[in-house]
């Protein structure tokens, strides 16, 4: 074949491929089902995630690339294919009963949200700053969407006004920050790139490229000070994308940041390094501060969001093996927890209320015991209290700090999470000790039954017996490309 | 740089004929303005309100799409250029690239977004 | 050559602040094509004819519309009309004019002026035309992430439609 593709190919980009077809698939159908059988959409969306998991593990074992070198068909990428799937197909369970309450239509939602995870799975695997560009567009533009599918909702139309006009500023301060690496190294593919920059790590424009991605990059994880939008844009998007917002987009930026970083300017570690030092400090601080005193949960979750973002960054600032397995470990965990919280607020949404205040958790203990008992765990696994996953998540990530030598930012982290404390636990006291405010029951349907379940056993589980996620994690950092060479470049 | 001399020529030219005319009705002809003549031309009929009315948001939609099939034409081109390297496979990456967006104007299509006349689209 | 490129650039840059600074939304539109056509004059300058003809083509023919329809749509009324000074307007184009003509000098003096060695980038492989390579490096080198692009473009399409169209 002249082309320099082979079958191969088509075999390593079966994820892609096959979620590719589904989300046509969703959107077809969509378009030839009647009003009232639309709510089968939600269970096909599941199957074409679930089709799209089998490839995805099937093919973990591998260590190679395809497309000519510019898609890594590795563990890394792997493993967060994984959990957006996994992030999607709870957005999904739990979109169903609020999507009718809001009285939304579901096809194009549930496309959109497939073509976010489509975006999300080429960041996690490009290895090429094109790609890695068109897959942050791609999951971009459908979050814009996404964010104001609520028309009617003022709420809903300015996050996404606010959301859109931001992330395209800041796309284009990422994009100029690539076209500087671009020009100064002459190749996109960033194992190349790693290659040509090796030796000119004190040019003054490749430090600009530095500041720029990294500014660009730390917009998407929501870290301060480049935080601002975060807030309006969670509160105002349908909740269950502000979950989906909060864990895919998050993790997607991530796996993205550390492709850039630890793959294709690894030369450049101790600029970077000092730059998401500080962003983490400021992220962990200013977001906890800042959490303390909101009276809308959603707000309060989108300022604990970019709490965790500064614990997330700790492991960049190491960028040893053992912070990026951290990294995954805690994204993971993240993931369940935070879905899950969004779960229960959805939960609450009703015809004439939102939901999502602080005083609407009033007393939702005698109202519904279980998803208040949910609730509990996924708060005190967020702040981090010991036989949840949050704290193994955050043991880990600190203890890596600690290793390789950042004693300060663990001490800073710790704190913070005594901090963290005061808010989620006072969601709790909303739930048990207050006067019950209204009588009117929520009934959660299977979806959001299946995907409650789902995260509390797995915040349980993993903060339990928690090795099996520790052995992936470690197994998958070590596929990434450059880790072990920044190590020795220290 | 060479191929471009007739092209600035011939924008020199375009540029030319309009500042010339304009410049020569300037210098020669004869200036007697009256507020009727000053008004803007409305067929002969007085202007009534201001030409910048609300549009609907039919027209938005219409120019997106326009717009984005737009993009794919112009994708066709260097398509078309390199095609008898690419061969079957890239006739075959084509039709991938169009089948994609086949699904959107399917989409378009059945939404009736592209339903000018009745009232129940929009 | 550098000369010319920096004559582009300040354009591209003035226009730009133009572009925000001028109240009436239409007008702020225009100097966007103008904007616009610098910039495919640039890709010219840089060899990249296919690039300045999708420049035209796209961004000063159709996505200017777009965003004419945009302005109509939200009709950002006018303030009263204050008092303008007659000649302004008769500087302003004095300047532009200039501004244009000695741009088009400099292009003409430096685009045509022997070459000096060495300012030959992005030689073109020989026999093979531009919009080939653009051809060839769109269906073989990056094949993947322009797929992927098309599935952007459903997404703002159907994003659109989701975002402008009224429920049945």
């Amino acid at each position: 074949m002249p082309t320099g593709y082979s079958a191969n190919d088509l075999v390593l980009l079966l994820p892609e491929i096959v979620l590719t077809t589904g989300l046509l698939v969703v959107l077809v159908a969509d378009l030839f089902t009647g009003r009232s059988r639309q709510h089968w959409l939600g269970w096909l969306t599941i199957g074409v995630l679930v089709a799209t998991a089998v490839p995805i593990v099937a093919l973990s074992g591998h260590a190679t690339t395809a497309a000519r070198g510019l898609l890594a068909v590795d563990g890394f990428g792997a493993f967060f294919k994984l959990l957006f799937v996994l992030a999607a197909a709870i957005t999904v369970l739990i979109s169903r009963q609020y999507l009718e309450v809001e009285q939304a239509r579901p096809g194009e939602y549930y496309f959109l949200v497939l073509c976010a995870t489509l975006g999300m799975m080429v960041m996690a695997a490009g290895i090429d700053l094109i790609t890695l560009f068109i897959g942050l567009e791609t999951m971009a533009v459908s979050f814009y969407v996404l964010t104001g599918f609520l028309r009617p909702n003022r709420r809903s139309n300015e996050a996404a006004i606010k959301y859109f006009v931001l992330g395209a500023f800041s796309l284009g301060i990422l994009l100029y920050g690539m076209s500087l690496v671009y020009g100064l190294s002459g190749t996109t593919r960033l194992r190349e790139v790693a290659v040509a920059l090796a030796t000119q790590s004190d040019s003054l424009a490749l430090k600009l490229a530095v500041v720029l991605v990294a500014a660009g990059m730390a917009f998407k994880i929501a870290a301060v000070p480049f935080h601002m939008w975060a807030p309006d844009v969670y509160e105002g998007a349908p909740t269950p994308i502000t979950a989906f917002l909060s864990v895919g987009s998050k993790a997607a930026s991530f796996a993205m940041l550390l492709r850039l970083l630890l793959e294709g300017l690894p030369a450049m570690a101790p600029e970077w390094r000092g730059l998401f030092y500080v962003l983490a400090v400021l992220s962990m601080t200013v977001g906890n501060i800042a959490a303390i005193t909101q009276g809308n949960v959603k707000r309060m979750l989108a300022y604990s969001s970019i709490a965790h973002a500064g614990y997330i960054l700790i492991g960049i600032v190491t960028a040893t093996p053992r912070g990026v397995t951290a990294m995954l470990v805690y994204l993971m965990i993240y993931a369940f927890m935070q879905m899950g919280a969004f779960g229960v607020l959805a939960l609450l949404r009703r015809r004439d209320v939102v939901g999502d205040e602080l005083k609407d958790l009033s007393g939702l203990f005698f109202r519904r015991p279980l998803a208040a008992f949910a609730m509990l765990v996924f708060m005190l696994s967020l702040g981090g209290i010991p036989p949840t996953a949050g704290f193994m998540g955050k043991f880990w990530l600190f203890s890596a700090a600690i290793e390789a030598g950042y004693v300060w930012l663990a001490v800073i982290g710790v704190l913070n999470s005594a901090i963290s404390l005061y808010y989620y636990v006072r969601v709790v006291v909303f739930m048990w000790m207050r006067e019950e405010l209204e009588s009117a029951s929520v009934h959660p349907s299977p979806g959001v039954a299946v995907a409650l379940t789902v995260a509390v056993a797995a915040t349980i589980i993993i903060g339990v017996y928690p090795a099996p996620l520790f052995e992936l994690a470690e197994a998958s950092a070590k596929t990434l490309g450059m880790a072990p060479r920044v190590l020795s470049l220290r | 740089m060479e191929g471009w001399l007739p092209i600035v020529i011939m924008i020199a030219c375009g540029v030319g004929l309009g500042v010339v005319g304009t410049a020569l009705s300037q210098l020669v002809g004869p200036r007697s303005p009256t507020p009727e003549k000053g008004a803007p031309y409305e067929c002969g009929v007085p202007p009534v309100g201001d030409a910048r009315e609300r549009q609907s948001v039919k027209f938005y939609l219409v120019a997106m799409i326009f717009l984005l099939f737009d993009i794919e034409v112009a994708f066709l081109y260097p398509w078309a250029m390199a095609l008898r390297d690419l061969g079957w496979v890239g006739f075959f990456q084509i039709l991938v690239f169009f089948g994609l967006l086949l699904t959107g104007y399917i989409y378009v299509w059945r939404k009736g977004v592209l339903d000018w006349g009745s009232q129940e689209g929009l | 050559m550098t000369i010319a490129f920096y004559t582009l650039a300040a354009f591209i840059l003035a226009l730009g602040v133009l572009v925000v600074s001028t109240k009436n939304t239409v007008h702020a539109v225009l100097f966007l094509v103008a904007n616009f056509l610098c910039v495919a004059m640039l890709y010219v300058l840089l060899q990249a004819e296919f690039l300045a003809v999708i420049q035209v083509l796209v961004y000063a023919g159709g996505i200017v519309v777009l965003y004419l329809f945009v302005v109509m749509l939200v009709n950002l009324k006018r303030g009263p009309e204050t008092h303008v000074d007659p000649r302004r307007r008769d500087r302003m184009g004095l300047l532009i004019g200039g501004a244009v003509l000695a741009e088009f000098v400099a292009i003409l003096l430096y685009g045509f002026a022997p070459r000096a060695t060495g300012a030959a980038p992005a030689a073109a492989a020989p026999g093979v035309g531009n919009v080939e390579q653009v051809g060839w490096s769109l269906y073989v080198d990056y094949l993947v992430p322009f797929e992927v692009a098309s599935i952007l473009l459903l997404v703002a399409m159907i994003g659109a439609i989701v975002l402008a169209k009224k429920e049945p």
